[in-house]
């Protein structure tokens, strides 16, 4: 049924939809409008049978997910940001261990300095924790994109984080057909554990492993990762095919097929993306956008054939490696390995700072005239960062950059008209 | 599943000790059909005061609950010398997860046998000092606070013996670990405030919490069954000797572990809903000197350089122990 | 595409208002999107929420930042922040207060905007009288609906009683009409002085 909802309560109502039977909860910013709604759902009665947690951190409440799931229980949690890494440990076990845990992670920037806005600093710190992660570009495909997670994680033993813009997508109230329970039930068959703690069939979960098979171990996993591969087109086709709409799957382009220069981008940025796309396009320009919603497995052959006709490709990203440059633009380079390709890196949206239209079409600008420089830090207040390391040359106790940065900017710029 | 023949390769036989008391007064292993949650074969040290209070807890949580246990441990000696790859000595569900996070494994765990409705299987959690009283101690806390369906046990060996004899919360003042050296004026561990989980554990008000050591076996069997009567949160805390840990014999374990007992050092007792309700009197008193003078982690304090002032400071410690408690014989209070 | 920026203060339903009036566009049949803007503010900081409505698609995620029309529920706002940013010549203001738009001191900053367009109503004494609660997020989108004509007076009802259950989304859709009929009413009267 299609209801205009928050993007928070559009998730819930699809995670209810998928029975859950163990949903542990810690609230941080963003993520708490999710697991408000769920545990509304199992208090009144309508989630049942469901145990709903109150856990006193993040790292607990990854930890009862991974007591849960190995009991054969489906498992549900949400985070964001530095809860995700508060539960880091956790979150490394879950994926070693293979327990089907599925996660909202409303994405949101890490501190310092603290920060409650959107960006994929979170998301980029556990890329390489055994997760497949993948990205909603809207509300409708976050909501989709978690019963088809459960399937996905239940079918190869591999834990499912669903990553939604914080506040972008989770605080946004627009219109969402929300799944009915038959459907979801068809979709989504019970799970049927591949390991659990069983009384009548006593294991060891969890044991140690050395040298002699740990690689194999890992290899396993990776190999669980290129079986996603398959599955996640596979499961986005028939998910396609019994709703009509096309959530899911490993990379989305957008008016590639002629595309001189393609935008690489994740989560909701790309329908910004798409409006700058098309303005540029009515200017003649030859230019498409590349979603990628599967990141983590990466799809490289989906992303090469997608990029192979394009000269340029411009990798705009939530993130980035500090000391190094983008971590998507890394994964992209290695997937499209021909040194013909120009690729750019565009850092943008830090700390929830607005990505608008008119940016992105200046990028694009550069990018036209081949001006745009290997990484760029869209609308960075070059001023403001050249004053504060003109501060830091000129004294040595200069005090804290973003405190003196905040200084800076309310000098600089009185904050009221008139 | 609840019990098993088990072939004791010592002896030959699947005869045990204990054959010369009454049938009621053996323990759970005297018996030859007795229940086996960990085999032999594990990698414990000799004399391993952990490995037998766990093998003995775990039996009796079987025997109570006719097998339905499933069980969760912290990181630490107890899991690498039980799951060496690819072996296992458990014959129970078990789930090893991480260092800190046992109780909340086991809310999982509880939460999803309830949500099944698995009534009848339980969950029993367990770590050592360090995973309990350190790095399990939020978790823990929150699994109290919530009163999940878990019996948690702390096998309390004053350290962490598996990363090579660190001190811990738990580790008792003036005793040398490769952290608190004995040297310098102040050897050995700090005399601190001191972390006293199992009256931590009290002030959460949960259903039960008892202390045992693991020189009385049959004291460490019956509270692990009283443990199994209540549903919600319990603990159980238990004090097992490390003699590569503690520098003892390895044949003294059981003998340090009841002298820790007896001097008062380590108080035995049992409490439920927050007030104690009885308490393992002392049979023999004796001064702390014959404790910790059996162990090489205090022997700075004997010797050539004697620390009189620091064995007092310890021994007026068990005697605050016995007097909280009334650990002494209402006949021996009397008399002294 | 029409766009829409409402300032308020926490705790006077800033957020709650872009997301009514969202329902009501949906309603309608039209596409809609409201968002906050997303800040960690207690209860009396300024507070901007957004909401945009269109019968295509919205893909935009930007906030807005050229808006159609600008609803401040709290009129101590001004000065205080840039409550006009972006705002076209075309745009419609709606200001919560019991003075008129002339009384609040602009100077000469609305010369180029259609004085039909720029509206004050007093919905917090309209809330108090029919909620008894000075909230007056519900009112001001009665006086949206008929100071610009986008979105339908029994849109905003509908939505409002959705929202509201019971007696106090009666109450609420009460606060509507009353600050719908308002507006309605002077709108009528500057139409009339501009054609005197």
């Amino acid at each position: 049924m299609l209801r205009q909802i928050e993007g928070s309560k559009a998730i819930a109502e699809t995670v209810a939809l998928c029975r859950p039977e163990v949903v542990c909860a810690y609230p941080i910013s963003p993520q708490t409008h999710i697991i408000e709604a769920v545990g509304a759902m199992v208090k009144a009665g309508t989630l049942a049978p469901c145990e709903f947690i109150n856990v006193e951190s993040e790292f607990a409440a990854m930890s009862v997910a991974i007591g849960a799931s190995a009991t054969g229980a489906r498992a549900y949690t949400a985070t964001a940001s530095q809860g995700l890494l508060f539960m880091m440990e956790a979150v490394y076990n879950a994926a070693g261990l293979g327990l089907p845990i599925v996660m909202t992670l409303a994405n949101r920037a890490i501190g310092a300095p603290i920060n409650i806005w959107n960006d994929h600093s979170d998301a980029m710190a556990v890329r390489d924790s055994g997760w497949i992660q993948l990205f909603a570009e809207t509300n409708q495909e976050a909501s989709d994109l978690h019963v088809q997670a459960f399937r996905l994680a239940e079918e190869l033993s591999v834990p499912v984080m669903v990553c939604v813009d914080g506040f972008i997508l989770t605080h946004a109230v627009e219109g969402v057909d929300l799944l009915d329970q038959s459907f979801v039930d068809s979709f989504l068959p019970p799970y049927e554990p591949r390991q659990m703690l069983d009384t009548k069939a006593p294991v060891s979960i969890g044991a140690m492993v050395g040298p002699e098979a740990f690689e194999e171990v890992r290899y396993l996993a990776h190999l669980r990762q290129l079986d996603a591969l398959e599955r996640i087109p596979e499961i986005a086709r028939e998910f396609f095919e019994s709703t009509g709409r096309e959530s899911g799957g490993l990379v989305r382009p957008y008016r590639t097929e002629d595309a001189e220069t393609v935008v690489v981008a994740m989560g909701s940025v790309l329908g910004t993306i798409k409006d700058a796309v098309d303005a540029r396009r009515d200017l003649g320009e030859r230019v498409g956008v590349l979603g990628v919603t599967s990141f983590r497995p990466f799809p490289s052959d989906a992303v090469r054939d997608a990029l192979a006709h394009a000269r340029q490709v411009v990798v705009i990203e939530k993130a980035f490696s500090i000391g190094a440059g983008g971590v998507l633009s890394t994964d992209i380079a290695i997937a499209i390995h021909h040194e013909q390709t120009l690729l750019r890196t565009v850092v943008a949206g830090l700390g929830g700072r607005a990505i608008t239209q008119r940016s992105l079409e200046k990028v694009l600008d550069h990018a036209s005239r081949d001006e745009l420089a290997a990484l760029t830090f869209l609308d960075l207040d070059q001023g403001a960062v050249d004053r504060e390391r003109a501060r830091m040359h000129a004294t040595r106790r200069s005090g804290p950059s973003a405190e003196n940065l905040l200084r800076d900017r309310s000098a600089v710029s009185p904050r009221a008209h008139a | 599943m609840t019990s098993q023949r088990v072939h004791f390769y010592q002896v030959g036989s699947f005869a045990v000790g204990n054959r010369l008391l009454d049938e009621d007064e053996r323990t759970v292993q005297a018996h030859s059909d007795r229940t086996n949650s960990i085999d032999s074969g594990h990698r414990a040290c000799q004399g391993c005061g952990e490995a037998l209070g766990a093998r003995y807890a775990l039996d009796a949580a079987m025997r109570a609950t006719n097998g339905q246990i499933v069980a969760v441990n912290a990181t630490g000696c107890l899991e690498v010398f039980s799951t060496p790859y690819p072996e296992t000595s458990w014959r129970i569900p078990w789930l090893h997860s991480l260092f800190g996070n046992a109780p909340a494994v086991a809310t999982g765990v509880a939460a999803a046998l309830r949500a099944k409705g698995q009534k009848d299987v339980r969950v029993v959690a367990q770590a050592g000092d360090g995973g309990t009283v350190d790095i399990g101690f939020g978790c823990l806390s929150g699994m109290f606070e919530r009163n999940d369906d878990v019996l948690f046990i702390c096998y309390d060996n004053e350290g962490y013996m598996n990363t090579g004899v660190q001190r811990s919360a738990a580790t008792p003042p003036a005793a040398r670990t490769a952290t608190t050296e004995a040297v310098g004026p102040e050897p050995g561990n700090t005399f601190g405030q001191g972390k006293d989980l199992p009256r931590i554990a009290m002030a959460h008000n949960i259903p039960y919490v008892a202390t045992a050591t693991v020189a009385d076996l049959h004291d460490l069997e019956r509270k692990v069954e009283r443990a199994m009567e209540f549903r919600g949160a319990r603990y159980l805390h238990i004090l097992v000797p490390c003699p590569l840990g503690w520098g003892s014999a390895s044949a003294e374990t059981i003998l340090i572990a009841r002298l820790a007992q007896e001097s008062g050092m380590f108080p035995v007792f049992e409490a439920e809903h927050g007030v104690v309700t009885s308490v393992s009197h002392i049979r023999r008193p004796v001064p702390v000197e014959q404790y910790l003078s059996r162990q090489r982690r205090f022997a700075h304090l004997f010797g050539a350089n004697p620390r009189p002032d620091i064995v007092a400071h310890l021994q007026s410690m068990a005697e605050e122990n016995i007097a909280r408690y009334g650990l002494l014989q209402p006949e021996m209070e009397r008399s002294s | 595409m029409f766009q829409v920026r409402i300032h308020g203060r926490g705790g006077q339903g800033v957020v709650t208002a872009a997301e009514i009036l969202s329902v009501a566009a949906f309603d309608e049949g039209r596409h809609a999107q409201a968002f906050p803007s997303f800040g960690s503010e207690r209860t009396g900081a300024p507070v901007v929420s957004f909401c945009r409505f269109d019968d295509r698609v919205i893909r935009t995620r930007e906030p807005v930042m050229e808006p159609d029309a600008v609803i401040i529920q709290d009129v101590t706002l001004i000065h205080q922040v840039d409550l006009f940013s972006g705002l076209s010549p075309d745009g419609y203001v709606l200001i919560n207060t019991s003075n008129s738009f002339s009384d609040l001191g602009f100077g000469d900053f609305f010369d180029q905007y259609h004085t039909e367009r720029l509206m004050t109503c007093p919905a917090t004494d309209i809330a108090l009288e029919h909620l008894g609660r000075p909230l007056p997020n519900a009112a001001l989108l009665g006086g949206f609906a008929a100071l610009t004509g986008e979105i339908a007076w029994d849109s905003i009802d509908k939505a409002v009683r959705e929202h509201f259950a019971g007696p106090v989304g009666e109450r609420n859709a009460a606060a509507v009409r009353a600050a719908f009929d308002y507006v309605a009413s002077k709108v009528k009267e500057v139409a009339r002085a501009s054609t005197n």
